[in-house]
């Protein structure tokens, strides 16, 4: 019947039409995944050595991403240039040699617990000099592993400070300062690493927009 | 019943200006960047103090959303009468149209209309939340190896729940009740069909803006909205406050609704002794429906205002207390499972008759029940928040009531039970769903025992085994009981049969899917897995698995009722007879379909519909006319 | 429509119904509670954890007759009373028996009623673990001297103060065993919950509250925690591991944390059961 042809070629437009959307649908879920960086290991497996360079900024700025205005940790690329990257794919059992340029300011820390480093190799130098505990109003943002028992806070660009960085990503030429550590990651695992200052002007207590979001202040460290 | 035709139709470009769906949509994003213009102008580009970004201001999203509503309600043509009632015009009935789908498309007053618009605009959301609920346990197959981004499956988990909970509220009264309670009582309309049509078009607004959330961040605190964290959250978090606010207006709007025509319109004859079952249902879920959901909607409100005008409900630091949420939306929110359950209920006491050739076994027992679970469903709330630093001499309390709602439940038990002994038991389609019920809810409702004893409950609140429990109850209660309904009513709705073969295939793949899925959330929960987590310890791994392959599955059976439903709708056309079942309920002695002004002649009731086994036939109401098979 | 009722005179289905149920019932709640009885959780980390398993063994030993009664009704139903010619015919027209009524409301109150006591007995023991909020009226007996431990919830960790030890804070939670322990359990943003598994005790981190719940360790175990209170991005990654160790490991591990963290100590606010953190951050 000419009727059952047209309402089969109806119905298959309907679902050919509803896959489309399912599809779209699906892969907008999955576009928030982006590809590991992983740094250049150097030494033999089992005790390899990783330098990793980050800064952090306060603004993300037009080019770099959706939000703008969004706090953000950033990683130089194998090839020196700055993403914004921040799950990252580390060798098991390796030295791993962190460098920070901090450009934002202080927020302070909610609980001042957290401005004890913890879970380090050394100490944790800032500006060549090394930290036994930051007072609590001082600390821009925290690099901290809680699986991994890490904890670093991060000291500040002072208020007054002449020459801030405005967006990302920040040359060394602006005022900054050098935060260096190194810790061993362990056994193989996926681990997350979050900031724990309230540094997300705009959220209550601090602790929204940037700093609940993949790719700005929390990150994975695929450890392999 | 007219048998004018309409001369010559316009062109389908013509019909489409005036007052329907579509118009309904071009002003309603109209009103969305109108709102949203005027949030800009209040607030500017960001208000100092909560939000710092443009793209972040929830005073324009909010009134963005507003705006939408409206606009998407007067192209529907909600304001007509209205307005026209402000003119001083006086009140009238608006004509029923006799004809054509693009009733189905606007604002209709025919209560069978609506019916089948909701039918299908529940069934269009409920897809979506099933596909999350896909989405979400193929992230749950690894622990480790994760799908989404941890931000992303919070998401999907929170539009999962708020998806399924904001339809499903309606998701038997919407269709059945709006098609078959006029039907049951003798009447020939609802009591306000036009607020029958807003409850509908209201629930659509609200899915769409629930599914708007994706492109504003999504929101992280689960179908619960638990403050602090919602105060905290990006502006996504506004479309699910205003979802569910357009939720609780449907919802109310509908109750009063139920309520009205129920006591107000019943034929002469039908005394409250004799009213079927599914509208004793009805009153006791419409009772909950009209109090409980303006306590969701003046929570939302109070978020809503913590969010953009800094108020501190809910925030310690501004004297607010995050109890008052929790308590607040759990007033609300255990009814809101009772309106789920209810339902369920109603559909199975009043199909089981029909499937056993009984009369309904304990009549008044049965109403006691659901009445009795109305009432009580208001005293037991804090079982929810057992933990969380309530004063701890309320507790004994809240167990004792939670205990005592079972009793009231049980009779529901004891009259399905009682009806099916010694019966002449015809295992169709419907019927293997009203006895899935009994297997699924005896389940649900065991656990539930678990979980309101206080000691027991320290262990399991928060983990998979709450989950499974209100699975069990909620999936296993109320979408058995809405399956056993669609193929029950769809030989009346629209005068076709559906498959019986595939009917079966469908019911046995989605019952042991289903217990195959959620039972074993009962050892994952007893385990030690939290709920709305990305990551589980490994040795829940497998357990974990087997339920998403089983997850899979049950999506996949939903797949074969759609094809059934079209199949059998659109190309098999089986013509139903008028009575296919044999049963005696009012709405069967009708043609199928059922004609636009319903009964020729307003029957008079003289018993229940459940003579079933008299030494004398039952009763018959009015005849029918001709043109069905009676 | 209806036609002539068929009752299915023959067989006393009742009876054989009851006593089907009866000697099944006596069957399987013994061996439901042998064999599922020690698996049942939290397991026996602590004292509220005994009383849990026990109060859970009580639980399905009630339950399972009750299941039995309604499976084996559904069988027997679904095997005596199918139609089986296809012919359309009626059953009896009983619309109520009122003693079976009475019986089965008699009954499931009873159950219900009794259920409800034994819950609230079991929770005057101690609290079973759970949070009772700030004036926790169930504590156990020596409760007096029992160890104060506070647990702090924030963002997406959880820390732990130790009053008693100059209100020293730890990332880790360390627990001497055989001891009495009163936890304060408070948050400092969100809503999230303390739950320490293998010790039972679960109590919700509310900000600006203090949440106490009792726990009775017995001996030295590791336990786990998570937090069960959905909280955030990292909610589902927010667990840790705990440790009940013998009484004189604590007192060294606890100088030892005093000694480690005591550059921070300084740092940290007097302790309180309750901290009020600012909630505006200015601009980083």
């Amino acid at each position: 019947m000419r009727g059952t042809t047209g309402k089969l070629l109806g119905v298959a437009a309907g679902v050919a039409l509803a896959g489309v959307l399912i599809g779209f649908y699906v892969a907008g879920w999955l576009a928030g995944n982006s590809v590991p960086f992983r740094p250049q290991a150097t030494g033999a497996p089992g005790s390899q050595t990783v330098n990793l360079t980050i800064q952090t900024v306060a603004a993300v700025g037009p080019t770099l991403a959706p939000n703008p205005d969004w706090v953000s940790y950033l990683v130089r690329d194998n090839s020196g240039h700055w993403q914004r990257q921040t799950v990252w794919t580390l060798p098991a059992n390796a030295t791993v040699h962190v460098t920070i340029y901090n450009f934002d300011g202080a927020s302070g820390l909610r609980n001042p617990f957290l401005g004890q480093p913890e879970g380090l190799v050394g100490k944790e130098l800032i500006d060549g000099k090394p930290l036994t505990v930051m007072p609590p109003d001082q600390p821009s943002h925290t690099f901290a592993v809680p699986e991994m028992g890490i904890l670093v806070p991060i000291a500040p660009v002072a208020d007054n400070a002449k020459n801030p960085c405005g967006y990302a990503p920040c040359a060394l030429s602006y005022d900054h300062r050098t935060i260096t550590f190194t810790f061993h990651t362990g056994a193989k695992g996926r681990y997350r690493w979050q900031c724990f200052v309230p540094c997300a002007a705009g959220w209550i207590y601090g602790f929204g927009g940037p700093m609940q979001t993949v790719g700005y202040m929390d990150g994975f460290l695929n450890v392999v | 019943m007219s048998t004018m035709a309409v001369e010559v139709r316009p062109p389908a470009w013509r019909r489409l200006i005036g007052f329907n769906a579509f118009t309904g949509i071009v002003l309603g994003v109209g009103g969305y960047y109108l709102g949203w213009f005027v949030g800009h102008q209040i607030s500017g580009g960001s208000i100092g103090y909560y939000a710092s970004a443009a793209d972040q201001n929830d005073i324009s999203v909010i009134l963005g959303y507003f705006f939408g509503v409206i606009g998407f309600l007067i192209g529907l043509g909600f304001g007509v009468y209205p307005w026209a009632r402000l003119r001083g015009y006086p009140p009238s009935l608006r004509e029923k149209e006799t004809q054509g789908t693009s009733r189905y498309f606007g604002l209709c007053t025919d209560h069978k209309v609506v019916g089948i618009q909701y039918l299908i605009g529940i069934g269009l959301f409920i897809f979506i939340g099933g596909l999350n609920a896909m989405l979400i346990r193929l992230e749950l197959m690894s622990p480790t190896s994760h799908v989404f981004p941890p931000g992303q499956y919070l998401t999907l988990v929170s539009m999962h729940g708020t998806m399924m909970m904001g339809m499903m509220t309606s998701g038997i009264l919407g269709p059945f009740a709006n098609y078959f309670v006029p039907l049951m009582i003798g009447a020939r309309r609802m009591a306000f069909p036009r607020i029958e049509s807003l409850t509908f078009w209201l629930l659509m607004a609200a899915g769409a803006i629930l599914t708007t959330t994706i492109f504003f961040g999504g929101f992280p605190t689960g179908w619960t909205g638990y403050e602090p964290l919602s105060d905290q959250a990006n502006a996504g978090m506004d479309s699910y406050l205003v979802f569910f606010a357009l939720v609780g207006i449907s919802m109310c709007l509908l109750g009063l609704n139920m309520l009205a025509t129920i006591i107000t319109m019943r034929a002469p004859g039908l005394t409250w002794s004799r009213l079927p079952m599914f509208c004793w249902g009805v009153v006791a879920t419409a009772i909950l429906n009209l109090l409980a959901a303006p306590v969701l909607v003046a929570v939302l409100a109070m978020v809503m205002l913590d969010r953009t005008a800094q108020t501190s409900f809910f925030l310690v630091s501004g004297g607010g207390s995050p109890y008052l949420y929790q308590n607040l939306f759990w007033i609300f929110g255990h009814p809101e499972v009772y309106i789920l359950a209810l339902p369920g209920f109603a559909i199975v006491l009043e199909l089981l008759p029909v499937f056993a050739r009984k009369p309904l076994w304990g009549y008044r027992l049965a109403v006691a029940g659901m009445l009795g679970v109305s009432l009580m469903s208001w005293l037991v709330w804090q079982h929810h928040i057992f933990v969380s630093g309530i004063n701890s001499d309320l507790r004994p309390f809240y167990m004792l009531s939670t205990e005592i709602i079972s009793i009231p439940t049980g009779f529901t038990f004891l009259c399905g039970l009682m009806t099916l002994w010694r019966g002449q038991l015809r295992y169709t389609v419907p019927m293997l769903f009203c006895l899935a019920w009994f297997f699924n809810f005896l389940i649900g409702g065991l656990s539930g025992v678990f979980l309101s004893d206080v000691p027991s409950d320290v262990t399991t609140h928060g983990t998979f085994f709450s989950m499974a429990h209100f699975h069990y109850t909620i999936m296993g209660g109320l979408i058995f009981t809405f399956f056993a309904g669609i193929y029950y009513w769809i030989p009346k709705m629209t005068g076709y049969m559906l498959n019986e073969r595939l009917g079966k295939i469908h019911f046995w793949l989605m019952f042991i899917s289903f217990n195959s899925t959620f039972a074993p959330l009962f050892a994952i929960g007893f385990l030690g897995q939290p709920r709305r987590v990305v990551t589980y310890p490994h040795n829940l791994q497998f357990l974990n698995q087997w339920v998403s392959i089983s997850a899979f599955v049950l999506g996949f059976s939903m797949l074969i009722f759609i094809y059934n439903f079209v199949y059998s709708l659109l190309f098999a056309r089986v013509k139903a007879p008028a009575n296919p079942w044999n049963s005696l309920s009012l709405e069967w002695q009708l043609p199928s379909p059922v004609p636009v002004h319903n009964f020729d002649r307003i029957p008079v009731i003289t018993e229940d519909p459940y003579g079933y086994g008299s030494p004398t036939p039952a009763a018959v109401p009015a005849p029918a006319p001709a043109g069905g098979s009676a | 429509m209806s036609s002539q009722p068929v009752t299915h005179a023959g067989p006393a289905h009742g009876r054989r119904f009851l006593i089907s149920w009866i000697v099944l019932s006596a069957i399987a709640t013994p061996l439901v509670a042998i064999l599922l009885g020690p698996l049942l959780p939290p397991g026996n980390g602590s004292s509220e954890a005994t009383g849990q398993v026990f109060d859970n063994e009580v639980l399905v030993a009630v339950v399972t007759p009750v299941c039995v009664f309604v499976l084996l009704f559904l069988v027997y139903a679904l095997l005596s009373f199918s139609n089986r010619t296809g012919e359309l015919l009626d059953g009896p027209p009983t619309r109520g028996d009122t003693r079976i009524q009475v019986t089965w409301i008699v009954l499931t109150t009873a159950t219900v009623l009794s259920l409800a006591a034994f819950g609230t007995y079991e929770l005057l023991q101690s609290g079973s673990g759970g949070g009772q909020g700030p004036t926790a009226a169930f504590a156990p007996s020596g409760s007096s001297k029992a160890l104060d431990v506070q647990v702090i919830g924030q963002q997406w960790e959880f820390t732990y103060r130790y009053p008693t030890f100059g209100g020293v804070e730890t990332p880790h939670l360390v627990l001497p065993a055989d001891t009495l322990i009163r936890l304060h359990v408070t948050s400092l943003d969100a809503i999230h919950s303390f739950w320490a598994y293998q010790l039972a005790v679960k109590a919700d981190a509310n900000p600006g509250t203090d949440n106490i719940a009792y726990v009775l360790t017995k001996g030295p175990r590791s336990f786990d925690i998570h937090c069960a209170e959905l909280c955030g991005l990292w909610h589902g990654y927010m667990f840790d591991t705990g440790q009940v160790v013998g009484q004189s490991q604590f007192a060294a591990w606890i100088k030892q944390q005093q000694a480690a963290f005591a550059p921070v100590t300084k740092y940290l606010p007097p302790y309180a059961t309750t901290y009020q953190p600012d909630p505006q951050r200015r601009a980083g």
